[in-house]
This record gives C-alpha cells, structure tokens and sequence, in this order.
C-alpha cells in the first residue's frame, strides 16, 4: 500500500510519457516466475515486454545495445538466483557481464541504472511483480532514453 | 493361445487412467484405454481451478489428453464396458462391449452442425443439469476425442423414427442410425482399473434442501458455476434469479464422516476445494463473504496449511470450526438461513447461496465391475487394497489406481497412476515394442528457400485471455503484419478440434511457419510443434507469444493496454518466426539401469518395482543400515508389522540379483544428463546409469518442549509405540499433545501421520486397559479416508479429545500438571498425566539442500525436494531423469509412500527403457568459417560440450567442436564468443534482435 502510494506521487518528467521496458527472462526460473505471478493474478505494470531465452547468460551484450539503440527506457534481466541456475553457473556469467556493461553503458553517457539484473525463481511470483514495480518506478524517475529525446 | 501378451488393459479415461496408460505407452507397451463414456477426462475436466496453486483445470489437463488421444501405443476405446475376464496375470482375455455411437468416429470432423439442428434437449451431464445440450452431442467444448455421439435414449429419430436432421446437415456424411452393439476380445497381460469415484447424491441429507430450495448447489455443481465455459460464463451468480450473492456458506462433510448415510469416512479432498471455491468465488466477485462451516480443517498435503491460512487471513474467508449444519430452510427471495450449534447455543444465520462439500463414493458401477473381473470391494465400497500392496487388488495382474481405492486428491492418484503403469509392466516387459515399429514419420516439407508463410493462431483461452483483450483486434492487427498469411480466433486452441484445425490451415494455406498467442510455452509448446508435426512441418518452425500467463492475467483493470501488449507480443513473435529454421534431434544411447538413493521403505520399493522389469538398480544407501525410519514402527497393520515388512522388504532387495546396495555411501557428484548419468559416490567410484531415484527420507523432530529428555513420563508417539509392542507400558493417565513441531512458526505445516497414529496407539493403550485415561490434546484431527474410522473407534473406547486454540499450545506446570484452553469450554482444564505424549512432527533432512544442487533439482520453501508440477507431475523434477519419492517430497503414510515409490519406479522406466533418447533440437552450433579456435567458449561451457580441435587438413587452423549429446542448449557460450561464429538453434542472434526490435517499434534510431 505504502509503494503504491509512493509510485503515484513519483514525479513524472515528461508529460504523456510511458516508459518501454524490455525484459529478459530465462526459462527455468523468471519466465516460470512471471507465469506464476500470472497464474496467482499479480496485477503490474503494463509497459514491459519478455523476450525469453533459454538461460540468462544468452543475454548477449549486443541485445542490450540494441535495446536502448532502439529506445528502450529500461533493460531489466532476470535470472535463477545464485546456485540454483538450470545450467549450474549461467547466472553467475549474467552478473559480471552485466556489470561490465554496466559501465559501459556510463561512458556512453547512459545512466547504468537503466540495467538491471535481478534474480527471480520459479516460485517468486510476488518478486516478479515488485521487480516490474520498483523498475518502472527507476525508470520514470530517470526519464526517457535519451537517444528518443535528441 | 497366444503367446503372453505385451498389452495392458486401462479401464477409465479420467486423470489417473490417462497418466497409467502415457507411463504404459511411454515404456513401450501397447495400452487398451476403455472409457465407458463418449469422451475422456472424467471429473477433472470439469473443475474450474485446482489447489493449491489455484491452475486452470482444463488447461494443464488438455495436453495430456491430447497426447494419450494421439500416442501411436495407445487404443482409446470410449463407450465401451469391460464385461469379462479369463486367464491369469501375463495373459488374460478380456471381453469388452462397444456401444454404439451413431456415429462414425473416422468420419466426424466435429463441426456441431448436427448438434445446432437436432431439436432434443437434454441436460447435460457434464454440466450437471445447469445447461442443456442437445441429442447429439460432445460432452464439452474441448471434449477428447473430438467426436460427436448420439444419445439413444433421447434421440427422435431412434426413439421414434422421426427428425434424421443430423444425418441430413452432416457435412462428412458420419452419422450411422444403424450402429449395433459390439463385442470384442483383446489379450492382454495385466489390467489396471480407474474408475474413479462419483459424488455424494446430496438428496439424502434431507435437511440441507438439495434439489429442493435452487440456491443450495453441490460442490461439482458450484465448480461448473465458477468455470468460464460453465452455464454463466464464470460469473458467480444464483440460479434462482442469476443475481450476484453476497453471502456464500459451504456445508462441508455432507455425505462424509457421516455414518447416518452409511459413509462413515472421510472425503479427504472436500476442505481444500471448499477453501479453493471460496478464494476464486471472492476473486470473481468484489465483496463476497463467504463462510466456510466445517469440523476440522483437513489440510495436510503439501502447502496446504499455507493456503488454509492465506484463505482465512488475505481472502477473509470466515472459517466456523467444529460443527455440523443442522439444517437449511428457505426464507424470503430464495435465500436460506442455516441452524447450527457453536458447541454451546443453536445459532441461525441467513446466506443467499449455499454450497454443501459433497464427499465421495465408489461409481455404481463398482459391484458389477468387482463381479465381472473377480476381484473384492472393502466394506466401504471402494476397491480393497492393503497397507503394503496399495496399489493391488484382490486379484493377481489386476491393478488400481486412484479415487477408486479411496478418497483422494489429483496428485496423489496420478503418483499412483504412474505406480500401477509400473506394477502392470512387471507383467508384460518381456514384450516390449520400439515405438519406432509403431509410428509412421510423416515425411518433413523442405522449406528452405521459401518466402516465410505464417500462421497465427489466438486463443480466447475461455475468457482468460479474452475477458481483458480484446482478441478480434488482435487478429485483425496480426493480418496486416509481413509474412502473416492466416491468422484466427481460437476459443481453446489446446483444444483436440483446434489440432486438427491447425494443421488443416498448415495445408490449405501452405503455411510453413506457426505462431500460437496463448498460454505458455513452458506447458504447451510441446503440444503445438507435434501438432505442426504431424502436418509435415519441422517442429520447430513454431513460436509462441504468451498473452495470458504475462498479459492478460497480470493487466486484468486495463483491458486497452492488455491489448495493446498482446498485439506487441505477437508482432514479436511473428519476428522471430520470420527466422526460424528447421532443427534436427540427434539419437542418444541410454543407460539401462537406475540409482536410488536412499535405502528406506520408498527406496527399496522403487529399486524392487524397477528390477522387477529386468533392469538393473544401484541402491546408495548413507548410513550403515537399511530400513529408514520404518524399523521405528512397531503397530501391526493387516497382521504385519512396518518393522517386520521391511525386514522382509530388505531380504528380497539382498536377494534380488538385479539390485546392488551400497551402506555407508552418499552421492558426492551427479554429472551428466537424461539417460547417462554419471553419479560419482563416497571412496570415489562412478555409477553410470540412466535415472536417479531420490528417496532419502525425512526425520522426526526432536522435541525441546515439555521437558522432553529431561523428565522421564515425557516421551514422542513412536517411543509409546515401541514400550506398547514390548508390554513395557503401564501409565494410567495419558495425555496426548498433537502437534509438537508442526503447525507452528519454525514449521509452517502439517506433519500429515500424527493424529492417525495418536489415535492408533490411544485404542491400544484403551483396549489394553480400558479403565486408563486418554486425552488427546490437538488443532484439528485429521484422521482422512478411512483413518476416520479409527477417530470413531477411539471416542467409542472413551478416548477424549480436547481442542487448544491454533495459537495457544498447552502448557506444562512446574509440578508436572498440563494445563490446556479447551476451546468448546472456552476455559483452561488441568489435567495431570503419568505419561505426556507429544506427537512430534516431520522435518526435511538437512543434507536436502547438498543433493538437491548435484542433482540439480529445487527444494520447496519448506525444504523438502520440489516436484516439476505439484497437480499432475507429482514424483517428476523438471530436470528429466531425476525422480522423487517418499518422505524426500512430503510427510505420508506407508501405503502412499509405497504407491508413491512406484510412481517414481515407472517415470524412470518410462526412460531407461527406450532404445535412445533424442537430444534436443535447440543447441549450439559453430560456423566454422569464422571460428578461429581462440578457446573463450571452451572455460564458459559448464557441461564440457565444447572443445577446441585442430583441423587435420590444415595444422595452423583451429576450431570449437559441439558435442550434441552433453550440450545442454543454455547459449552461454554463444553470448561469449568474440567472433560470432557461435549461434545457438532456435534463440539465434537475428531471431531475438527480430524480437528486440519488434518490441521497440517507432523508438530509437
């Protein structure tokens, strides 16, 4: 109730603006864990699109780029929390290359928090949903994709 | 006579016929489904949600009646009885009538044109009465097989020679006023029975006005009113004036623990549903009250408790404990005012729709089908079984699975469904068929080089999807999108007619790529690439956009913007259809052998159901003996004690010359994958095998309460038990404290076996000594199924029961006295035993966690192991070839644990008795034209699919090779290769950037 709250009185920097999120789950752990916040009807945001992919260490860097390239406002990746990765130790190459990206993103003049990577499984509906929340709440805080304002 | 038989007899099409017959089918054998209906599905299809995870019935339902309806091993044999049986177990002849349908079953395309001009009006069955249908006619809309049939009884034409419009508008000229019955004989080597169960006829409990007053609906009845392809379209409204209620009760117990109607069991399912109705009721309905009258609160199965609590606490569903509804009557606008005791005054409150828990019986087919085949019914009706052979009738070679044995929920008669598949196969392995000699190949089209023609097909989903987007638009929209040639509205796409509809456009309009926006392709993508399959398309020309689980359920208050996403879903799709190619699968040769780990009762179970098919089985067991916590069980059950059964059960694994035991040994490392494992174990030594059983047990809480260990009158049941069986026990005054390290906040849930035992080992203190106290001190009892007429038995001996409230634990004096708030009195009591029993709870293992990353499976949040789907993939783990059992997966009894082993048994037969596995189509692959060997990807690899060869012909020329068989199709790698000369199938680089920059129209540069 509280975020709720707080969401509606975030400031909104430019008029008639939604942001676009782009959203990448990996199959076993955060696209299980959107459906469950589906199946258990956790209402969100509608403003994100899921790409899935089969593990988050298929995330290439370039999906990224391109992402904002073409006007993404925010690029959140999800994957199995630590340890529990399908494929063992994905997740753990998902965390440093976002990292490096990260700052790449900076020296081209992108706010990095416009990345995100966050950890949902299977079971964590409710995650998802707050994930989608606080992001779309960054976001508007930061303002649109520069690239869609020159 | 033939020679022994490699076929089974499956008698039901319900949940727990169809998984018997896929296990059956699966590990090679050909299976007869006979379903005396005109369609498959039995009482599961017509449930609008299950607990506790409140999935859509039909939707997890659907795909596995689609594929039992299309495995090539399976005959699926509707209309049609089993009339008898000769012969013995590995060869029987059965004798089976065919009733007639009237109409051709190889002709029917299942149009409905007859159905929309027959002029008779029946109520339907399957709507239980609220809607009508018509002479002709499919069961429901997803009805499998897709086939119309006539009802004889009702028809104007059979009755009375009249009409034949059906026979005049039939488009495939399938309808045969002619048919006769048919009788057939089949030989087959084991039978297994699922009938099934049928409902409590509620008339009979006069007072409760069913049938009588239109606002009092039946459990199954209020199911149909919640569904969105019910008689309101899922709005819970009233049958009396279809206006909205406001106050909703449910009766529960109508028909069960009530010796009066000659049902003195419990349902064991009625609690959970009644909670399940009364949470999706208040989410279809703003404001709805609902109040669920009851007597205790059965919710023992895993996370039930949790959803109990979230249904009183988040939900607001008032929960009135520890009564018994005297009566409904009728007051003013058809509501009803319901009289009942809250132990002390006669109340009275008035609810404008009732709802009464109706329990199970057995079908009224169950005396002529006990008759017909031989084999006993229990004194209840039901299917007799044992506590150690739960799974077998009175008659060899003939098994059961299911509600037909006893009351039960979905996933345990689906983990007994796979246990029966493997008892029947003990019967018929030596007659094992490839499928390969079964299935024709439909020959693949070549595609390449054509200009991408898809299809989209959109699901209305009921009213899941439709009910928030608008999906005509979206059709519309789809059409105007590059390469879309076809694209329609589908009501259920998962559904047996929308098949064959697909693959009817696939030819009509050559379409060589498929897009489905629907569901998940978590659950359903499996299903439409065999359908485009079979229309000679590769499967994986397919993709899916999921515009319910993440669209429309998620965005219900915002029908605009759920569409708008739905259409960016698709257009996404439809981009990366645009790419996709044509993938092979390799074959994989498969070990034929199976680990267990674990050496207890559900271990030794499965090792012995898995050799009893030929196969060989390495049990690991971690401690120097065998057993597990059965040596602690000392009460004889039909004549034999847990101790002594596993003593035997241990002597015929050490005889077994297929089974290997290990002591002392613990698994150190699992690598490898489905059908070739490698499972590295304690001193070093490697076992190759192609399954993995995980049965490892849990344990008994140790209790710090009450002063146990400490003071000497203070001991756990199974300490009782033990000083029982070796006459050391003399107390005159017991007290029983029931959930001792359950139900509280360090264990959120129930323990299950408790109160059973607590009341077990009351009557043996009572009948022993009929002058001793007993009181047991509990929550709820929950003594489900027949364990209720132990409940019965101990208040007939004198045994007292004493109700604490949830929050309040009885409490121990300095001097040894129990002080307890008994609820009915609403004061505390002091009572001063000679003995204090505490009735400890369940816990995981601690080690759970440690193989649960070697074998890479999850643990649920209370950390016992997790199965893939806790509805109808019960012993499974989404990582394939990993299977669970026993108390590994939750606290149970002997007889489930044992049915429970044997489901695990059959999942792993189901793969290491095929000839290969196939690997999956979705790996990675190297363009060796522009790898240039530098050997990133060889370190990213976790499965060591990746190695850096030289190339003969040119020395200086380096390259990466994929080893099919251990890559897992992840892309790790792919993301990390400098050059781009790796691409995973199926997620190449230009199908996602299709999808990215689909998803980001008009954005960006």
């Amino acid at each position: 109730m509280a975020e709720e709250a707080q969401a509606q009185s975030a400031p909104v920097e430019a008029e008639g603006w939604e942001p676009k999120l782009l959203v990448f789950c990996c199959n076993w752990c955060s696209y299980a864990g959107a459906d469950l916040a589906g199946v258990s009807r956790l209402q969100m945001p509608t403003n994100f699109r899921v790409i899935r992919t089969m593990c988050s260490a298929r995330v290439d860097p370039e999906f990224v780029l391109r992402a904002f390239a073409k006007g993404a406002d925010g690029v959140l990746v999800l994957g199995c929390h630590p340890a529990d990765c399908h494929y063992i130790g994905g997740n753990y190459r998902t965390r440093r290359r976002i990292a490096l990206l990260r700052v790449l993103l900076e020296q081209y003049g992108f706010n990095p928090d416009r990345l995100k990577l966050e950890w949902v499984s299977a079971s964590e509906g409710m995650k998802f949903q707050q994930t989608i929340k606080e992001f779309d709440r960054t976001i508007r805080e930061l303002g649109p994709n520069p690239i869609n304002e020159e | 006579m033939v020679s022994k038989s490699g076929s089974v007899l499956v008698v039901g099409g319900g949940i727990g016929g169809v998984q018997t017959s896929l296990d059956l089918a699966e590990s090679g054998f050909k299976v007869y489904m006979v379903e005396s209906k005109a369609s498959i599905g039995g009482v599961m299809s017509q449930l609008d949600k299950t607990f506790p995870t409140n999935d859509c019935s039909m939707c997890i339902l659907s795909p596995k009646l689609v594929e039992a309806a299309r495995h090539p091993m399976i005959s699926m044999m509707t209309l049609t009885e089993v009339m008898g049986i000769e012969g013995e177990a590995g060869n029987f002849t059965v004798t089976l009538k065919k009733k007639p349908r009237y109409v051709r079953e190889d002709r029917c395309v299942g149009c409905g044109l007859c159905a929309e001009k027959c002029p008779s009006k029946v109520p339907s069955e399957y709507e239980l009465g609220l809607m009508n249908r018509k002479a002709i006619y499919v069961a429901y809309a997803q009805a499998v097989p897709m086939k119309y049939a006539i009802d004889a009884d009702k028809c104007l034409y059979l009755t009375k020679g009249k009409c034949g419009n059906c026979k005049k508008v039939c488009p495939a000229d399938a309808i045969d006023y002619e048919m006769k019955e048919q009788i057939e004989k089949i030989n087959v080597g084991a039978v297994v029975l699922a009938p099934g169960y049928e409902l409590f006829d509620a008339r009979l409990k006069k007072e409760y006005g069913y049938k009588e007053f239109k606002n009092v609906l039946n459990s199954l009845e209020f199911e149909r009113v919640l569904s969105a392809t019910g008689p309101y379209q899922g709005h819970v409204v009233r049958p009396s004036d279809h206006q909205t209620p406001k106050k909703v009760a449910f009766i529960q117990c109508v028909g069960s623990r009530d010796e009066k109607v000659g049902n003195p069991f419990c349902s064991s399912v009625c609690c959970m549903y009644a909670l399940k109705q009364a949470i999706i009721a208040g989410e279809h309905t703003t404001g709805l009250k609902s109040t669920i009258f009851f007597m205790d609160l059965r919710a023992f199965g895993k996370e039930f408790e949790d959803y109990a609590k979230r249904a009183e606490n988040e939900y607001g569903i008032k929960m009135h404990r520890g009564t018994r509804v005297a009566s409904v009557e009728e007051t003013e606008g058809n509501n009803l005012l319901l009289r009942y005791s809250d132990g002390n005054n006669v109340l009275a409150e008035e609810f404008d729709l009732v709802v009464l828990s109706a329990g199970f019986q057995p079908p009224s087919s169950a005396k002529a089908l006990a008759d017909r085949l031989g084999f006993k019914l229990n004194e209840f009706g039901f299917c007799q079984t044992g506590v150690y052979t739960p799974l077998e009738t009175t008659k060899k070679g003939v098994y059961v699975t299911g509600a037909f044995s006893a009351p039960k929920d979905i996933p345990t008669s689906v983990a007994e469904a796979s246990g029966a598949a493997a008892k029947a196969g003990s019967h018929v392995f030596n007659n094992r068929v490839s499928i390969d000699t079964v299935v024709k190949e439909v020959p693949e089209t070549d595609v390449t080089g054509q200009e991408p023609r898809i299809g989209v097909f959109v699901c209305d989903c009921g009213i899941n999807i439709r009910g928030t987007v608008d999906v005509p638009s979206v059709v519309e929209y789809v059409k105007t999108l590059p390469n879309v040639v076809y694209a329609a509205e589908n009501k259920y796409t998962c559904s047996a007619d929308t098949q064959e509809s697909i693959k009817k456009m696939i030819k009509e309009h050559k379409l060589n790529r498929v897009v489905v926006a629907s569901c998940t392709p978590r659950t359903h993508e499996a299903l439409f690439q065999s359908t485009i399959k079979e229309a000679g398309l590769n499967p994986f020309l397919f993709e899916m956009a999921n515009i319910r689980d993440q669209c429309s359920w998620i965005h219900m208050h915002e029908p605009e913007k759920a569409t708008e996403k739905a259409k960016d879903l698709t257009r996404m799709a439809v981009a990366k259809a645009r790419y996709l190619e044509p993938l092979t699968k390799s074959k994989l040769g498969v070990n034929h052998s199976a680990v267990v780990v674990g050496g207890g009762l559900a271990g030794m179970t499965a090792a012995l159901d898995i050799a009893a098919q030929g196969f060989k089985v390495d049990i690991l067991e971690a401690t120097g003996a065998m057993g597990g916590n059965m040596v602690n069980l000392y009460t004889a059950e039909g004549g034999i004690s847990p101790r002594q059964y596993i003593k035997d059960l241990e002597a015929k694994v050490r005889a077994n010359g297929k089974i290997t035991v290990h002591l002392n040994t613990k698994v150190e490392d699992v690598s490898g994958f489905v059908g070739n494992f490698k499972v590295k174990v304690t001193g070093g030594k490697e076992i190759e095998t192609g399954a993995i059983v995980i049965a490892t047990g849990a344990k008994a809480y140790v209790p710090t309460e009450y002063n146990y260990g400490k003071d000497k009158k203070v001991v756990t049941q199974n300490e009782l038990e033990k000083a029982l069986a070796e006459g050391k026990f003399a107390a005159r005054n017991v007290v029983m404290v029931q959930c001792v390290g359950s139900r509280n906040d360090a264990a959120p849930y129930c323990s299950r076996v408790c109160c059973s035992k607590a009341v077990k080992n009351a009557i043996e203190i009572k009948k022993r000594d009929p002058k001793a106290q007993v009181y047991i001190l509990h929550k709820d009892i929950r003594t489900y199924g027949f364990r209720e007429t132990l409940y019965k038995e101990a208040s007939g001996l004198g045994v007292k029961f004493i109700r604490y409230p949830e929050n309040k634990m009885p409490e121990m004096t300095a001097d040894g006295k129990v002080v307890v708030e008994d609820t009915i009195l609403g004061a505390p009591v002091q009572l001063s035993p000679d003995c204090l029993v505490l009735s400890v709870g369940v816990r995981p293992n601690e080690d759970n966690e440690e193989l649960a990353k070697m074998c890479k499976v999850p643990l649920s949040k209370d950390k016992y192991f997790l199965e893939a789907h806790m509805k109808l993939r019960p012993v499974d783990f989404a990582t394939s070839g990993v299977y669970l059992a026993g108390l590994a997966h939750w606290p149970k009894f002997i007889d489930e644990t044992i049915a429970q082993a044997s489901g695990a048994a059959s999942r792993a037969m189901t793969i290491i008795s095929k000839q290969y596995l196939e690997t999956q189509g979705i790996i990675a692959a190297v363009n060796e034209m522009v790898c240039n060997g530098c050997g990133v990807c060889e370190p990213v690899c976790e499965y060591r699919a990746i190695t850096i060869v030289g190339d003969p012909a040119n020395p200086d020329k380096r390259k990466a090779v994929i080893n099919e068989g251990l890559c897992m199709g992840c892309g790790t790698c792919v993301a990390a290769c400098p050059s781009g000369a790796l691409e995973q199938k199926g997620f190449k680089n230009n199908q996602i950037l299709a999808q990215i920059d689909a998803a980001l129209v008009g954005g960006g540069k």
